[in-house]
């Protein structure tokens, strides 16, 4: 068996392709140092990410893959599953040596990445969904995030999109980092002494815009008056807006 | 805004709720930089479900509840006594802003009662989307609902400002319309329909001309019919449907299975529930004209003029076509594909993808998302067939993938509306 080490970044990630290829070794598993290793070990390398190796893997990729299977991996990276490296690497391998190969679904790793992808966007358009701004006194607009799989960076652009003319904070709360708009352009950010609403998420009422309780109450009105009694249908909501979502509900607190 | 403006809102929501069309899709409206909102396309966000399973992205709201007509379906007729609201034009901007910039809605829905005469009510609703539009530059969605006899410059002047407009055409025969809304007429609906959709034909011959022509409601126009208030069957229904589809714009039909608001109204008839499976065979016929290539007399007949309520269309139709089965998975045209009960549009688009490197089989079929238990009737691949609906006869078939009726209460409550995969 074969084992890469490396530092389980995605620059990380290509850089393995980058030197598997080069030395004409593909290893069985991937992982980080330190990690134990399993027995029977034949041969394991360690792998030094280089910036520049891993760019040259994504160029490659980016002449043989198409828009779509590039935004699955990157999907896939980001899901952060125990086993979403070592699939990626076999995909880039598969696809790099066959064309076309990124739409044989009849293939087990590609079908799986492409489930995977599946997954993780459907997770980001959640987000987009059910992600809700609370208005603070100084007219920011926060909204905290707890997404299974690490969406955030892929939902930013449709925020900075949409609310172009508002400040915003969007916080992942789990991951402790998130987004900052100041109306000109987006930063990362991480907070290192957390306050109190980046660790519960909601805003303190000292901290809200006086009219942010009233706009909470309006659409907590809508949400009840828009519901057809007749039709009543738990089960369908919660299929479409699962529970672990409410939380964060303006709606549902 | 203040707290008066709350019992408004709960009024006028609950008065608008019944009319179904909520979808905010088909326009991408880009953000122009530095102002609010834009739309995405596709099927557009749902950004709720509210406590009936239903899918809220827009605001949808009255500007008022008051109606001069008398329309038998309606819970906001005039013979009604209920309470009545009117927003002002700065209530509904605001709350359609406030609620955008806190992500809860795509946009806005606007209906409303008539009020005076259809022109002076219609003049309002284009005033609001006008002022969301040019005042505070608002890029979110903005459906209005068209009022029926509203004249041609309104018409006109709303579809510079909203994204789709509609018209609702409620009840499937004139006769009918007329027996319950004794103030309409097919005209009054199909004029404003013709407006909507002459803008439309305008519009693009002006684009074809200056690639920069403001557009003109650019996700079309739709529409509404009430199912089971009146006796039409299906085949009525799903005829109308089609021809409105071929007006200019038209994007969707919406079927609203009957709820009976006004049961002293002897005009209707009593139910104890709405028919909503029926609402959902209708969504699911229609998709089947939209979106698989079928005809209205193959989904319905002068036979046949009933949908199924117990199976789905798609396997109604399988069913009494056995000699077209079974289909080949590893050779069929992409159209015979979609034919199959158990194969949607993004299924049969990846098996025409996948059978390129190889024959397909049973496990890979299921993995690329196939219903195989519907399905398996109804194929070949490499390892299949079993026992197709020929050797097993339609019968047999039909009653192996009819839910068993035990459960049909509640089975019928929780089908989804439509079945994109199925
Ligand atoms: S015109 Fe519209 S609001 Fe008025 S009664 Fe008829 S359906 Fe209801």
């Amino acid at each position: 068996m074969i084992i890469f080490r490396y530092d389980k970044t995605f620059e990380g990630l290509l850089t393995a392709v980058f030197e598997a290829y080069q030395r004409k070794i593909f290893p069985d598993q991937l992982l980080a140092d330190g990690e134990s290793a399993p027995l029977f070990v034949g041969t394991d390398v360690h792998i030094d990410t280089n910036e520049e190796y891993a760019a040259r893997v994504w160029r490659g990729a980016e002449r043989r893959l198409s828009g779509t299977a590039r935004a699955m991996v990157i999907c896939c990276w980001l899901s952060e599953l125990p086993e979403a490296d070592i699939l990626l690497f076999r995909f880039f391998r598969k696809t790099f040596d066959t064309p076309y190969m990124e739409i044989n679904f009849g293939d087990p790793d590609i079908l799986e990445l492409s489930k995977i992808g599946k997954r993780v966007n459907g997770e980001k358009h959640r987000m987009l969904q059910f992600l809700r701004f609370q208005k603070t006194e100084d007219g920011t607009f926060f909204a905290p995030v707890e997404p299974l799989y690490n969406v955030l960076p892929l939902a930013v652009s449709h925020f900075r999109d949409r609310f172009a003319d508002q400040p915003w904070l969007i916080y992942d709360i789990r991951r402790h980092y998130g987004y900052y708009y100041d109306l000109n352009v987006v930063s990362e950010i991480s907070f290192t002494d957390a306050e109190n609403h980046l660790i519960t998420g909601l805003l303190d009422d000292r901290l809200m815009d006086k009219d942010e309780r009233l706009f909470q109450k309006l659409w907590k009105t809508y949400f009840r008056a828009t519901a057809i009694a007749e039709r009543t249908n738990p089960r369908k909501q919660r299929g479409d807006m699962p529970v672990r979502y409410w939380k964060y509900l303006t709606e549902k607190q | 805004m203040q707290e008066a403006t709350l019992e408004k809102l709960k009024v006028l929501a609950e008065s608008a709720k019944y009319d179904v069309s909520c979808s905010s899709s088909g326009t991408v409206r880009r953000n122009t930089e530095g102002t609010l909102g834009n739309t995405v396309g596709g099927l557009g966000i749902c950004h709720s479900f509210a406590d009936d399973g239903r899918c809220i992205s827009l605001l949808k709201i009255m500007l008022t509840n008051v109606c001069m007509y008398d329309c038998a379906y309606c819970i906001n007729r005039r013979s009604n006594d209920i309470r009545r609201a009117t927003f002002s034009v700065t209530e509904v901007v605001e709350l359609t802003m406030e609620f955008y910039r806190r992500n809860y809605i795509e946009g806005l829905f606007l209906s409303s009662g008539v009020v005076r005469n259809p022109d002076y009510t219609m003049e309002r609703m284009v005033r609001i989307a006008k002022d969301l539009r040019t005042i505070h530059r608002f890029n979110g969605y903005i459906h209005l609902k068209s009022i029926p006899g509203a004249g041609q410059e309104l018409v006109n002047e709303a579809g510079r400002y909203a994204d789709r407009l509609s018209v609702n055409i409620e009840i499937p025969t004139e006769a009918n319309l007329k027996l319950l809304a004794p103030e309409k007429d097919y005209r009054s609906v199909y004029q404003p329909m013709k407006f909507i959709g002459q803008g439309l034909l305008e519009n693009k011959e002006d684009r074809r001309h200056y690639r920069h022509a403001p557009r003109f409601v650019p996700a079309g126009q739709s529409t509404q019919m009430i199912v089971g208030a009146t006796p039409e069957n299906d085949r009525d229904i799903l005829r109308l449907s089609s021809a409105l589809y071929t007006q200019p714009g038209m994007r969707r039909v919406y079927y609203s299975g009957f709820v009976p608001v006004n049961s002293y109204d002897s005009r209707l008839p009593a139910l104890k529930q709405p028919p909503l499976v029926r609402e959902n065979r209708l969504y699911q016929a229609d998709w089947l004209l939209r979106f698989y290539q079928f005809r209205v007399d193959e989904i319905v007949d002068d036979t046949f003029p009933q949908l199924d309520l117990d199976i789905d269309p798609k396997l109604a139709w399988a069913l009494r076509h056995p000699e077209k089965f079974p289909v080949d998975v590893n050779t069929a045209a992409y159209e015979l594909l979609l034919r199959v009960p158990g194969i949607g549009v993004r299924s049969a688009q990846q098996i025409v993808a996948a059978r390129r490197f190889g024959k397909l089989g049973f496990y890979q079929l299921k993995k690329i998302g196939i219903v195989m238990k519907k399905a398996q009737y109804f194929i070949t691949c490499r390892e299949l067939p079993v026992q197709t609906v020929n050797e097993l006869s339609p019968t047999h078939v039909r009653q192996l993938l009819t839910p068993q009726s035990r459960k049909k209460t509640v089975d019928e409550r929780q089908l989804s509306l439509v079945f994109e995969e199925e």
